[in-house]
């Protein structure tokens, strides 16, 4: 068995294992990769289903790019929902990767063109994965491997699916729906080791939970974000004595 | 789905991921939020997990799918590598709803 690098290296770690630490972040985005693809078959069939035509269907897994978005729209369309419903449902999933891309901008560190075409890659899966690096090297490595891998899984698929109409099956029939949450989990474990940054992970939870029933989906997350935004405000932490010091 | 809905929100959802990276670069080297810009997205992914895990349209499920999770952050919480807790979540899963 592998050790855990995380848990094995430092943060300044030598040079040398870095790179066998990227290899492990390109494997485990390749990962992502294969079941993200499975997912985008699904949204090509739902997509189809729901009466949007094929090129209409790869447009959008090009240009959109962020599936809950994605399979929201179609979803609210293709149970009678109004285009006003599916779009404004849509756009409240997106506007998490903005918070996302304030974060990663600082560890990105892209300018001009490659900004431009990183931010179209700021999604889920590449932040989990860029965020779950203590080195700023490996954490870009990370965000480009998992985003590009992601990135053509989901193109591939929802072509596939779009064409075929029913080829690869249900996804949760594989359990892949569990994937997800749970590759997020082991991502974020490491960090969530570190007493303040769970502490505001376990705000962010709760409130999402509370929040659920209540709202329209996306919004949890939202809110979940504004209250871990001020939890980290005031939560002392060991990042900041040491940005003290 | 109309052609101008679907670069409409295209163009939304790229704006959102653009805006991100740009206002991120504004905010560097300020202490504070520094702080809260790198524990923001950890907060964040735990609130997608936990809506990932149980939300079922605006209800709560409690089914084969959290368990799976369930069974997946134990193997994280082990240290089983990356590629051993996808396949845990998704194989308990897949099981129970064989069974």
């Amino acid at each position: 068995m592998i050790p855990d690098a995380e848990s094995a290296a430092p943060s300044d770690s030598p040079p040398p294992r870095s790179g066998w630490r990227s290899d492990k972040v390109v494997r485990d985005g390749a990962v992502l990769g294969v079941a993200v693809g499975l997912f985008g078959a699904a949204f090509g069939v739902l997509a189809v289903d729901a009466g949007l035509s094929v090129a209409q269907t790869s447009a959008m897994s090009l240009l959109v790019f962020t599936g809950a978005s994605q399979i929201t729209a179609v979803s609210v369309l293709a149970t009678g929902g109004t285009m006003l419903a599916a779009l404004g449902g849509a756009f409240l999933l997106a506007m998490r990767n903005g918070v996302y891309g304030v974060s990663l901008a600082r560890r990105l560190q892209v300018r001009g063109l490659r900004r431009l075409l990183s931010a179209q890659l700021v999604i889920d899966e590449s932040t989990a994965m860029a965020i779950a690096q203590s080195d700023d090297r490996i954490a870009r490595r990370a965000f480009w491997a998992t985003g590009i891998s992601i990135f053509v899984a989901w193109n591939v698929g929802t072509l596939l699916g779009a064409v075929t109409g029913d080829a690869i099956g249900d996804p949760e029939r594989f359990g892949l729906d569990a994937a997800f949450p749970a590759g997020f989990v082991a991502l974020l474990m490491p960090q969530l080791r570190d007493r303040a940054t769970r502490t505001i992970g376990f705000v962010a939870v709760a409130i999402a939970l509370v929040a659920i029933p209540f709202v329209p989906a996306g919004l949890p997350v939202l809110l979940a974000a504004v209250a871990a935004g001020l939890a980290a405000r005031s939560v002392p932490s060991r990042s900041i004595r040491d940005g003290a010091s | 789905m109309t052609w101008p809905a679907i670069l409409g929100l295209a163009a939304a959802a790229y704006g959102c991921k653009l805006a991100g990276l740009v206002f991120g670069d504004r905010l560097r080297g300020i202490g504070v939020v520094e702080r809260v810009l790198v524990q923001l997205p950890v907060a964040v992914l735990a609130a997608v997990v936990v809506v990932l895990t149980v939300s079922n349209e605006r209800s709560i499920a409690i089914d084969a799918r959290a368990a799976g999770v369930v069974a997946g952050a134990v193997a994280a919480w082990q240290r089983v590598p990356f590629v051993g807790v996808v396949v845990v979540a998704a194989a308990t899963t897949a099981v129970m709803r064989a069974v």
